[in-house]
């Protein structure tokens, strides 16, 4: 029991913040928004993979990374690759000049279907893809950085340029990867229909439970003692690296699950949006990223889903509001929140928050002292 | 009908959740209801007794802004011109605009809004392929009606979708028959923007040029959107000496590109240079001295002598500024109101359905349209004539070609 308290929620705040957060994506979100706006709800919470990843990353190995898209993108490609051959039958292509094939291959000359394309007609290989690749992808471009020692500033300078690398390729090689249009028109997962209304529910809730379940996993993480030498390397590296520990290591390790946990968000996006495009990939959804993780708080899980929450419901509700201000609107989100509240929205809550919770106990103890406490008072008053 | 519309809205309420479980199945029934007892709309579009909605979609914000700008503009106009005329089916039409803001996925966003909650009848909007691609599922999957502008690589044909625009080979086989004979060229050098449609569209051409012109392709380039480096094509250019350069390089690229191939002293003295990308909005980057005695081929120039242009130029300064330009796509935008009142009007109904069936008769034809005479294909595309036009210091274009009416055809035989 302990166990579980302590480690897999973070004791009593963690825990609090966890039902709080479970109660209002599973509860309240489901029965007070109609299915389009809940439809959002679910893309947003795809980018909150992100986030979160990025504070096991950024806010405690101290890691920045501007490449977090590069994951994402690897893991919708995955999800996409499956469904764009399902789609693809020889009976929904006939109108091609090769039937068979993804629609943008047959635009672009190719006649047969690349090999690279072959595995993703399974599902159990896709599945597997989408978490081995981008971890494994990860993990060569950790080695091939943190063993060389290359870090901050550099590390970030990588990233981003990885993910500017990735994007040309999949815009330039648009013959194997349908290029800027990305890849569209998904409709069905083994015959199922994914833009359904009863699909949509599904996969809002499957995804709000990976969310959880990611968090719980990364609250296990912190936790552990693995999670305080990550502290430690972040405040002092060269000190851990002294004490014995292979500091690269473990900085690899923590990158890896990091991209792990993009990729899945990634692939929920395409579950639940039906395409998958470059435009995911590049520098700005990256940097959006650390945005969200940013206003969120980068030291807290719980935070980094609601940061993520608050500024894709801005750029939704501002850009339908205001069509042709809201990109200013959200310049000032982001200039308030870095200038009033540079802990982001964890950061408000541990500041003001005890306010909240100070006022409650007040109010439990009156309850108590005046409810209470008179009661025998009363009672005896009553009688008398 | 009258069963199918309460399924269909029992069916929607089967997946509302919790509390506003009644409200919403009293609301449908009282929608559906009220909507039987109008035949105008037995669909639950956001249509009153005196006005309709509809939906404009473009980029307001972000790299296409610039493009999209004008097509919207245009729309806003004419559907100002048919409120002013009394609307359609005795209805004002009423605008929801959304911003698409550059990115494919928030055209797919908020043509989903558009449709599902504020149930438009008809949307205007999209303007890149890519952005169409993104919404084209959302319209199918919740049978909207979507008009769509620009000119195309074409191998696309919705039920839910009316091109406005050319299809590739309407806008590309004249151009090229044009430039053969007139200039005598044999040699082409194409050059384009690496996506979809300068792709599609140079297969279409080199297909023209070897198996129908007898000419050859000496070289066919592509670079990334956004790039600003033309000084290696430049060099194979001028080593291979084509008769002509075929080109599509798009958006701001364009302004680059100019200006480097007159920095290396290619221009219409000694080079003819045929261009499929380039309207009056992009001239208006580039700077009509770097594209003088260039030609593009497009269905519309703003310079086009004839009553309706005149009368549509002058509302479009009236309303948008003296300054505004007005190009291809933006008159392919303008007559999407146009044909959607010429639709509903001989459906009697705004319902998609009907509205399309009506429109897949073939002979919905529009004799004001800016541009000339257009008809309206059984295929979803437009009749349209193409024209040559021979760029001016003043950033306006002399028709020197005109075509016969072209008949749209999405999915060439022998060129794909």
């Amino acid at each position: 029991m302990s166990f579980v308290y302590e480690k897999l929620m973070g004791g009593k705040s963690g825990l609090t913040g966890f039902i709080i957060l479970a109660t209002l994506i599973l509860v309240i979100f489901p029965t007070f928004l109609d299915l389009f706006r809940l439809n959002l709800v679910g893309k947003y919470l795809t980018y909150a993979f992100a986030a979160v990843s990025l504070v096991l990353l950024w806010g405690y190995g101290g890691t920045l990374s501007l490449g977090q898209g590069i994951f994402f993108g690897l893991g919708g490609y995955g999800m996409a690759m499956f469904l764009k051959l399902e789609a693809s039958s020889p009976e929904n292509t006939a109108i091609q000049s090769t039937p068979g094939i993804p629609d943008f291959m047959d635009w672009n000359q190719i006649t047969s279907l690349p090999w690279f394309w072959e595995p993703f007609n399974s599902f159990t290989f896709t599945i597997l893809a989408i978490l081995i690749l981008p971890a494994a992808f990860a993990y060569l471009v950790g080695a091939a950085m943190f063993k060389r020692r290359v870090g901050g500033v550099y590390f970030a300078i990588i990233t981003q340029v990885i993910a500017v690398i990735l994007t040309v390729l999949i815009v330039g090689q648009q013959g194997f990867t349908g290029g800027i249009n990305g890849i569209t028109d998904l409709r069905t997962l083994h015959g199922w229909d994914i833009t359904s209304n009863n699909a949509k529910y599904i996969f809002y809730f499957v995804n709000c439970f990976l969310l959880l379940g990611v968090i719980v996993l990364s609250r296990f993480i912190l936790t552990s003692k693995f999670g305080r030498l990550l502290l430690a390397m972040r405040d002092k590296e060269d000190r851990v690296r002294f004490s014995g520990y292979d500091v690269s290591n473990f900085k690899i390790f923590i990158f890896c699950i990091a991209a792990l946990i993009s990729a899945i968000g990634g692939a929920m996006f395409t579950l639940q949006v039906g395409f998958m495009s470059p435009s995911f990939v590049g520098i700005v959804p990256s940097i959006e990223m650390v945005i969200f993780c940013a206003i969120g708080g980068r030291m807290s899980l719980i935070g980094a889903v609601y940061g993520t929450l608050l500024i894709n419901f801005g750029k939704t509700t501002f850009s339908e509001s205001f069509p042709e201000l809201w990109l200013f609107l959200m310049g000032g989100l982001f200039i308030s929140v870095v200038m009033f509240f540079p802990n982001g929205l964890a950061g408000i809550w541990d500041d003001y928050g005890h306010y909240l919770t100070d006022r409650l106990k007040q109010l439990k103890d009156k309850f108590t002292t005046v409810v209470l406490n008179r009661e025998p008072k009363q009672l005896a008053e009553d009688a008398g | 009908m009258k069963a199918t519309s309460v399924i269909k809205s029992l069916t929607r309420f089967e997946f509302r959740r919790g509390l506003l479980r009644v409200v919403g199945v009293s609301a449908f029934l009282l929608a559906s209801l009220s909507a039987q007892a109008d035949s105008a709309n037995t669909t639950g579009l956001a249509v009153t007794d005196d006005t309709v909605t509809v939906g404009i979609l473009h980029s307001l914000t972000g790299t296409m802004a610039i493009s999209e700008t004008g097509a919207q503009e245009a729309e806003k106009l004419a559907i100002k011109q048919i409120n002013d005329m009394g609307g359609i089916l005795g209805r004002q039409i009423k605008v929801i605009q959304e911003d698409g803001a550059s990115d494919w996925p928030t055209f797919a966003e908020k043509s989903r809004k558009l449709l599902v909650k504020d149930k438009v009848a008809a949307v205007f909007g999209c303007w890149t392929s890519a952005s169409r691609k993104a919404a084209l599922p959302v319209f199918e999957k919740e049978n909207g009606l979507l008009y769509y502008p620009t000119f195309y690589e074409g191998l696309e044909q919705s039920k839910n979708v009316i091109y406005t625009g050319q299809e590739a080979t309407q806008q590309i086989l004249d151009g090229l028959n044009w430039v053969a004979k007139e200039k005598g060229a044999k040699t082409f050098y194409l050059i384009g923007s690496d996506y979809i449609w300068p792709r599609t569209s140079m297969k279409i051409a080199r297909k023209h040029i070897e198996n129908v012109l007898g000419g050859k392709v000496v070289g066919e380039e592509y670079k990334p959107l956004g790039n600003t480096q033309f000084g290696s094509v430049i060099n194979k250019i001028r080593l291979k000496k084509p008769d002509v350069i075929y080109a599509a390089v798009v958006g701001g690229s364009n302004v680059a590109w100019f200006k480097q191939l007159k920095a290396a002293g290619i221009t219409s003295k000694k080079q003819t240079l045929l261009t499929i990308s380039v309207t009056e909005d992009e001239v208006l980057g580039i700077g009509g001295e770097n594209l003088e005695g260039f030609y593009s081929i497009m269905k519309y120039f703003q310079s086009q002598d004839n009553p309706n242009n005149k009368a549509f130029v002058k509302a479009f300064k009236e309303m948008w500024g003296d300054d505004s330009v007005i190009g291809d796509v933006t008159q392919a935008a303008y007559l999407g109101p146009w044909l959607w009142k010429a639709a509903v009007e001989k459906a009697g109904t705004f319902d998609v359905d009907k509205v399309v069936a009506v429109s897949e008769m073939g002979d919905i034809e529009l004799t004001t349209a800016p541009e000339g005479y257009v008809k309206l294909h059984k295929n979803h595309h437009l009749w349209s004539v193409a024209r040559v036009g021979k760029w001016n210091k003043d950033g306006q274009a002399t028709v020197v070609y005109e075509s016969e009416l072209l008949e749209p055809d999405p999915f060439p035989a022998g060129y794909q």
